[in-house]
């Protein structure tokens, strides 16, 4: 399982500029990020390089911030490939609660950001990897990019 | 003018009769105060062990100020001077801080209160003819029922309407005429801005008076008022530690309120000093109950401020005119009638331990209406980074706020260190309300 970095924030200008300076100040890099809006408040949900050390930054600032495991997958981007993933997270009853994907077309790869509850992480990850999904670990992203 | 009495004998009593009236009244609630702990170690202090102790109405200044805080440190029993038995009915209001007061009622004591309303109500010209719709809240709050048992008491027709709703409220006043209102300053401005847009025309009313209360207001808006419906409005003045409204009331001169003095000793103290003020000074509203047998309050610290006007009043009644409140001694905040401290909001916000250290409270006018917007600051540690647990907490202050100051408040989450800090005493109420 990888971590990604979900910051609450206030709903006004600037703020998003702020903590991407932070990230930019520590040449963190960031690979995906989605932000739900909530009117006065919003979570912004980032997948980085190097959570840990963007954490920290975010922490040391003041920030109220997170780092939440979640299943990230990478797949070969093919159209059938999100049905593939999703049929077998059902068959395996895994509810998804949040989710962002993106694309690296250069690299003709998906990766989808999942947030799941997982009781039996061994076996759902046998059973992607059978599939020919891959699923990163931390140290993964920073080779994202 | 027209002037009708309820109980013409007393409403017109001379001053000096007066005077000895009270002084025999003073000296009964003296000797049913000493039935309590609390009275009787904290008059045993200043030397008075019974009754006999009072001499003249004079000897009221040996006698410690009570407080809301005293009130609240004898929560739930330590006032009750009669058998629980006696008691049929109790009021309690929130406190400063979370822990309430306690006012309890013989059914003698809810009779003496009814008979007050009667009078401020006859003192307006309203009878027995006449529809009342009592928009004031019932329940806890004595606004709505201090009215509404004084006006059955007058065999007005009495609907208890209860506040909100405003196209029922106008509903209900065209389908059965209704001719006097009881209501907050701030919602008669809200129904006269509704009307139209509801449908309804001023034709379609009968209304006649309206009785003012629970929150301060200027002349002008009392004309305002008189001006939207074409009525006379009345101002009206309670508090629920000397049973509610009913304390003082205006009669038709609208000349200030006639403060019902055989029934309360009404004192204007320099709220500094604690010294007695003459007439006309401005100062803080003291006043010992003189009829309530349940609960008797010694020279009670109401923290509001106004003044005792001179002279005669034209309606020939003698209990002496106390003019609108002029503003308070506390931080007490009034959102739509309802009495907040922000003390109250603090203590609840400090218990959740999400929220961060740093708060604010707004007060805004939307529409007529009040609005209480309250902006926390999340505390970082104990934010687990999900969306829900957020919308939960921001549904949890709101809940639990309204479950402490009876309100319902809007708040706002701000990021840690969003909200500005205050070297030495904070402000963190923000009254951004147009004067009424």
């Amino acid at each position: 399982m990888a971590r990604q970095l979900n910051i609450f924030m206030e709903n006004r200008p600037g703020r998003l500029s702020s903590i991407a300076k932070i990230l930019a100040d520590q040449k963190i890099n960031v690979i995906a990020f989605t932000i739900q809006d909530r009117g006065d408040f919003g979570l912004m949900e980032i997948l980085i390089d190097k959570p840990e050390q963007a954490y920290l930054s975010l922490a040391d600032k003041g920030y109220a911030c997170a780092l939440k495991e979640v299943l990230v997958v990478c797949a070969k981007d093919k159209s059938g490939n999100l049905y593939k993933l999703t049929e077998l997270l059902f068959k395996n009853k895994i509810n998804i609660s949040q989710a962002h994907g993106y694309v690296m077309a250069s690299e003709k790869q998906g990766i989808c950001c999942l947030d799941v509850n997982l009781k039996d992480r061994k076996k759902i990850k046998i059973s992607l990897k059978k599939s020919g999904f891959r699923i990163l670990e931390d140290k993964d992203l920073s080779e994202l990019l | 003018m027209a002037i009708n009495y309820w109980d013409k004998k007393i409403e017109i009593i001379d001053r000096a009769a007066l005077k000895k009236l009270q002084l025999k009244l003073l000296k009964e609630t003296v000797q049913q105060a000493l039935k309590t702990d609390f009275y009787k170690n904290r008059l045993r202090k200043c030397g008075i062990t019974s009754a006999n102790d009072i001499k003249s109405l004079k000897d009221i200044e040996k006698i410690p100020f009570t407080t809301k805080d005293d009130l609240r440190e004898c929560y739930p029993y330590g006032l009750l001077a009669v058998s629980q038995d006696d008691v049929v009915r109790l009021h309690t209001s929130s406190g400063t801080t979370g822990i309430p007061t306690v006012i309890y009622h013989t059914k003698n004591d809810l009779n003496s209160w009814s008979d007050l309303v009667a009078r401020c109500i006859l003192a307006t010209g309203v009878t027995h003819k006449d529809v009342f719709q009592n928009m004031m809240t019932y329940g806890l709050f004595t606004g709505g029922l201090g009215l509404h048992y004084g006006a059955e008491k007058v065999g007005a027709t009495v609907i208890p309407a209860g506040p909100g709703n405003t196209k029922r409220q106008l509903q209900l006043m065209k389908d059965f005429s209704t001719t006097v209102v009881h209501a907050t300053p701030s919602y008669m401005l809200h129904i006269g801005s509704k009307l139209e847009e509801m449908g309804f025309s001023l034709k379609d009313l009968k209304l006649k008076k309206a009785y003012l209360g629970a929150e301060p207001y200027s002349e002008n808006t009392r004309k305002k008022i008189e001006k939207l419906f074409h009525i006379d409005a009345y101002n009206s003045y309670g508090l629920s530690e000397m049973n509610g409204p009913g304390v003082a009331f205006e009669c038709v001169y609208k000349c200030g309120m006639h403060t019902w003095e055989d029934a309360y000793i009404l004192e204007i103290i320099d709220p500094k000093t604690g010294k007695d003020l003459p007439e006309g000074k401005e100062g803080e509203i003291v006043l010992t109950t003189l009829r309530r047998k349940a609960t008797p309050i010694l020279r009670y610290r109401t923290r509001d401020l106004a003044f005792i006007h001179k002279g005669l009043c034209k309606c020939h009644r003698t209990h002496r005119r106390l003019s609108r409140i002029t503003g308070r001694t506390d931080d007490m905040l009034i959102v739509n009638g309802v009495n907040v401290f922000p003390s109250q909001i603090e203590e609840v916000l400090m218990r959740i331990p999400q929220v961060g250290n740093n708060y604010q409270i707004f007060l805004k006018k939307d529409g007529a209406l009040d609005k209480l917007i309250i902006k926390v600051e999340i505390y970082s540690k104990m934010f687990k980074g999900d969306l829900k647990e957020i919308d939960i907490l921001k549904e949890t202050i709101k809940d639990e706020l309204r479950a402490c100051i009876v309100i319902h408040p809007s708040v706002e989450l701000h990021e840690p260190g969003a909200l500005p800090v205050w070297e030495g005493k904070a402000k963190r109420v923000f009254d951004e309300r147009p004067k009424l």
